[in-house]
């Protein structure tokens, strides 16, 4: 860190001739990378200069995280230069970028489940007595980062048993334990909560003050404003264009993204409140560290809402996700579906009842990456694709290209492998999935996370007729934005109690931050 | 005592027929670790256990014997390796090409070799213990035996302690976090592999220069397959194994000696016993480690880089 500090020194009283005088860290030039079917990069060119946010920007597909791998050597571009402090670099393996200074946190994580945030941190790291390894020294040092950034985790935690929040900000430190100079944050904010989001770009501003480069991709045009200091835009696989964040406006980005003008907000009209659909009562379950994480929930989805589920993760919302669906046991209490008790039903019937799920975890829980794409589209109905006790692979075919199309999942083809969808698309399979299925009762967990701008707009839209048609959705986001526009009611979930249910006309974003950290409303 | 004498007994001789099953756990536990399964043990440990065999029957020296099974082993694994790590094909396909190519190999090699006698791995003589009832007996073994006992703190060290055993730990388990820390994922599968097949040959040698003292076609007699059992039944922990080793080498003499001391039940029924036993075992752990880590999450399955998750 000593190192780093001295250039600051020199110009802090000078921003406004730094701003300008700037050096280019990394220049890509006429980047392009083909994959069977899809020209992902198709000559992009991209520069980025020391110690600026840079934001990118694009669709889902439009080639950010492909453009991203090739300059982390993990893709091998087909064509194209990149210079990286001037020199001319050419990484066959993410160990040189790694060694050149450049670190990158995933959309999704590359952590080793099982082993403990220490040990992800260190992993691939030479500490001082190598090759033991010297946790002492390499404690102190994380700590030291996370209080100089406010990212804070608890290292002897294993990878599995935390939040996606919390993955994150093991990732986070992942990169800046390696003293990176320039850090790509692929997606980091579609998995936060606001707060965690805030915390976020607190951390990222600390870091460009300490002369880091970030370059942070993203879908939310306001948080690219919010944060960056330069933007490039990529549509299809082409960049189309850098502007200084100044000036420019949500408007201009989402007519670059996407080509057309975008509208965001979402009509809802108040439901008619119908009957109980599932009801939980007493509900209590344990996590997978054998401790309660549901502690006596009470709840009713009616017919014809959308109930939003507040609060931040890690307070019982996966539990209470796989819960209903079914896939963690109940402790005590009873589900109550329909009018039939389901606490004793295993997973396949309560599909068949009309229980739906997009889970939050979705490469784990929700697809299937090395089937076709196809074929994840049936996952749930597969005997309904059959004829005689053979796969029916005409109407799969005709059932997957109609998705495809009606959801606007960008792929070559329905037979490739579902793992080779960008981030975006795989979201966007699983929700056409789910929602093809035509359930009763639809769990959407996170449903709008790394989606852009026209995916979030059309999910949106699903889920509001989805429920206006009688159906029932929970939704769960730590998206309070999204909660206050979609929910018809708002239950707010804190450390495995809900901590209170309001209605959409009583609910603001203040109240319920108050629940979410375990405060009472007072009774007015 | 008559029982105290035949127990004595019966635990030395576990521990000396436990060792060729035991450096050849500990090398597929190593090579499993790592994300790749060498279902080709079998074929690997005979390879070992005849090479070893012939080396030492020229040469006159044990010892080379055993180096020569090591490099047997090692070699056959280098084909493993090559096919499955580098050339991305199936593992399992790959692995029962190994056994049908060791057991053909060596039966066609070994012909001439059946019914010689080459130099064996002598006992160590310890200087007090010989003096001790029962404990002399227990402890008097081949210095193989004691590599075997020293291996075993040795690996649970590195796997545990060292950033060599969270590098092979996190390829098996999730190879493009790795990768994507700058971890050679291929080579440190080839590494673990060829290491597996090393200790699998000195096991195979260790049978054939120290145990059962002859070569035959087949000498082995499934005990690869056993190892591979083993491996479930120790999690994949160093330290199991050796329980796991030690408990099968007392199946396989128990039925000697029960013979021996006129026991009246067909000689097949107990030659049986092991086997019957490597599947109680695998039903029994499959069932305890349900809940648990178990076997390496990406165990079986090659890297590809551009080939997402
Ligand atoms: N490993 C791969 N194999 C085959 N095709 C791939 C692979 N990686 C990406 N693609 C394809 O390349 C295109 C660009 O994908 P990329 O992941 O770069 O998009 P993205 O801009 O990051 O989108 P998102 O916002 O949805 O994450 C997509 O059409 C995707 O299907
Ligand atoms: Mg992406």
């Amino acid at each position: 860190m000593g190192e780093s500090m001295e250039p600051m020194g020199a110009s802090m009283g000078a921003m406004e001739s730094m701003e300008a005088n700037r050096d280019t860290i990394l220049e890509m030039k006429d980047i392009v990378k083909v994959f069977p079917g899809v020209v992902a990069n198709d000559g992009v060119n991209f520069s980025v200069k020391r110690g600026e946010i840079h934001g990118l920007l694009g669709e889902n597909g439009a080639g950010k995280t492909t453009l991203m791998s090739v300059l982390y050597g993990l893709y091998k571009p087909d064509n194209g230069e990149i210079f990286f402090e001037g020199k001319r670099v050419e990484f066959n393996s993410p160990g040189d970028a790694i060694k050149a200074g450049i670190g990158m946190v995933h959309q999704h994580f590359m952590l080793v489940s099982k082993m403990t945030a220490l040990n992800n941190i260190l992993l691939g790291y030479r500490t001082p007595k190598d090759p033991m390894m010297d946790y002492e020294w390499a404690r102190s040092r994380i700590e030291e980062l996370s209080k100089m950034y406010g990212i804070e985790v608890n290292l002897d935690e294993k990878i599995i048993n935390m939040s996606v929040g919390e993955q994150q900000r093991v990732e986070i430190l992942k990169a800046l334990f390696r003293d990176v100079k320039l850090l790509i944050l692929d997606e980091p904010t579609s998995v936060l909560t606001p707060a965690e989001t805030e915390r976020l770009f607190k951390a990222l501003k600390r870091m460009s003050a300490e002369g880091l480069t970030v370059i942070f991709i993203t879908h939310k045009l306001r948080e690219a404003l919010e944060v960056t200091d330069r933007i490039t835009v990529l549509r299809k696989g082409k960049d189309v264009g850098t502007l200084i964040t100044k000036n420019t406006n949500e408007r201009e980005l989402a007519r670059l993204m996407v080509g057309r003008e975008v509208e965001v907000s979402i009509e809802k009209k108040k439901s008619a409140a119908k009957e109980v659909l599932l009801r939980l009562e007493n509900v209590y379950a344990k996590n997978d560290r054998g401790l309660l994480a549901l502690k006596g929930i009470n709840l009713s989805i009616r017919r014809g809402e959308i109930l939003g589920l507040a609060g931040v993760s890690g307070n019982g919302q996966k539990e209470l996700e796989e819960v209903i669906v079914g896939t963690r046991k109940v402790e005590k209490g009873r589900l109550i579906f329909n009018g039939k008790d389901i606490t004793g039903l295993g997973v396949r019937k309560r599909i068949a009842l009309g229980i739906s799920c997009i889970p939050e975890d979705r490469i784990e829980t929700g697809m299937a990456p090395s089937l076709s794409v196809e074929e994840n589209l049936i996952l749930r109905d597969f005997p309904n694709f059959s004829k005689n006790g053979f796969m029916d692979f005409g109407q799969i075919e005709a059932h997957a290209e109609r998705l495809i199309e009606e959801f606007g999942i960008k792929t070559p083809s329905p037979k490739v492998e579902a793992r080779t969808l960008s981030g975006g698309n795989i979201q966007r399979l699983i929700i056409a999935r789910e929602l093809s299925r035509n359930p009763l009762l639809l769990i959407a967990s996170q449903p709008t996370r790394g989606l852009d701008v026209a995916g979030i707009e059309y999910v949106r839209k699903r889920l509001v007729t989805f429920s206006e048609e009688g159906k029932a959705v929970l939704l769960i986001s730590e998206d309070l934005e999204e909660i206050m526009q979609l929910s018809d009611r708002i239950a707010v979930i804190y450390e495995g109690e809900i901590k209170g249910v309001l209605e959409r006309e009583e609910a603001d974003p203040e109240k319920i931050g108050i629940l979410m950290s375990g405060g009472e409303l007072e009774e007015t | 005592m008559i029982e105290a004498e035949f127990i004595a007994s019966l635990i030395a001789a576990s521990m000396r027929a436990g060792t060729p099953l035991l450096f050849a756990t500990l090398g597929e536990i190593i090579a499993e670790r790592s994300g790749v399964l060498n279902l080709g043990l079998e074929g690997v440990m005979v390879t070992g256990a005849m090479t070893g065999f012939y080396v030492s029957l020229i040469t006159g020296n044990p010892w080379l014997g055993i180096l020569a099974g090591g490099i047997a082993g090692l070699l056959l694994a280098l084909i493993h390796a090559f096919f499955t790590v580098s050339l991305k094909v199936d593992q399992a396909v790959t692995g029962l090409m190994l056994v049908l190519l060791g057991l053909g190999l060596t039966g066609f090699l070994g012909r001439d070799l059946v019914g010689k006698v080459a130099t064996y791995l002598q006992p160590l003589n310890v200087p007090f213990l010989s003096t001790v009832p029962y404990l002399s007996e227990i402890l008097k073994h081949d210095p193989l035996v004691y590599v075997g006992i020293f291996l075993v703190p040795l690996l649970w060290f590195l796997m545990n302690k060292t950033r060599y055993g969270m590098e092979l730990f996190a390829v098996g388990e999730n190879p493009e976090a790795a990768d994507t820390m700058g971890i050679h994922v291929d080579k440190i599968r080839f590494l673990a592999v060829l290491i597996g097949g090393f200790l699998a040959g000195i096991g195979g040698a260790h049978l054939s220069l120290a145990y059962a003292k002859v070569w035959t076609d087949g000498l082995t007699a499934g005990r690869g397959w056993i190892c591979l059992a083993l491996v479930i039944f120790s999690g994949w922990m160093p330290q199991r194994a050796i329980f796991g080793a030690y408990l099968f080498g007392g199946l396989d003499v128990l039925s000697f000696k029960l013979q021996a001391i006129g026991f009246g039940v067909s000689y097949h029924f107990m030659r049986m016993i092991p086997y019957v036993f490597t599947i109680l075992v695998l039903l029994f752990s499959v069932i305890k480690e349900k809940e648990k880590f178990g076997a390496p999450s990406a165990l079986g399955k090659p890297y590809i880089r551009e080939q997402k998750f």
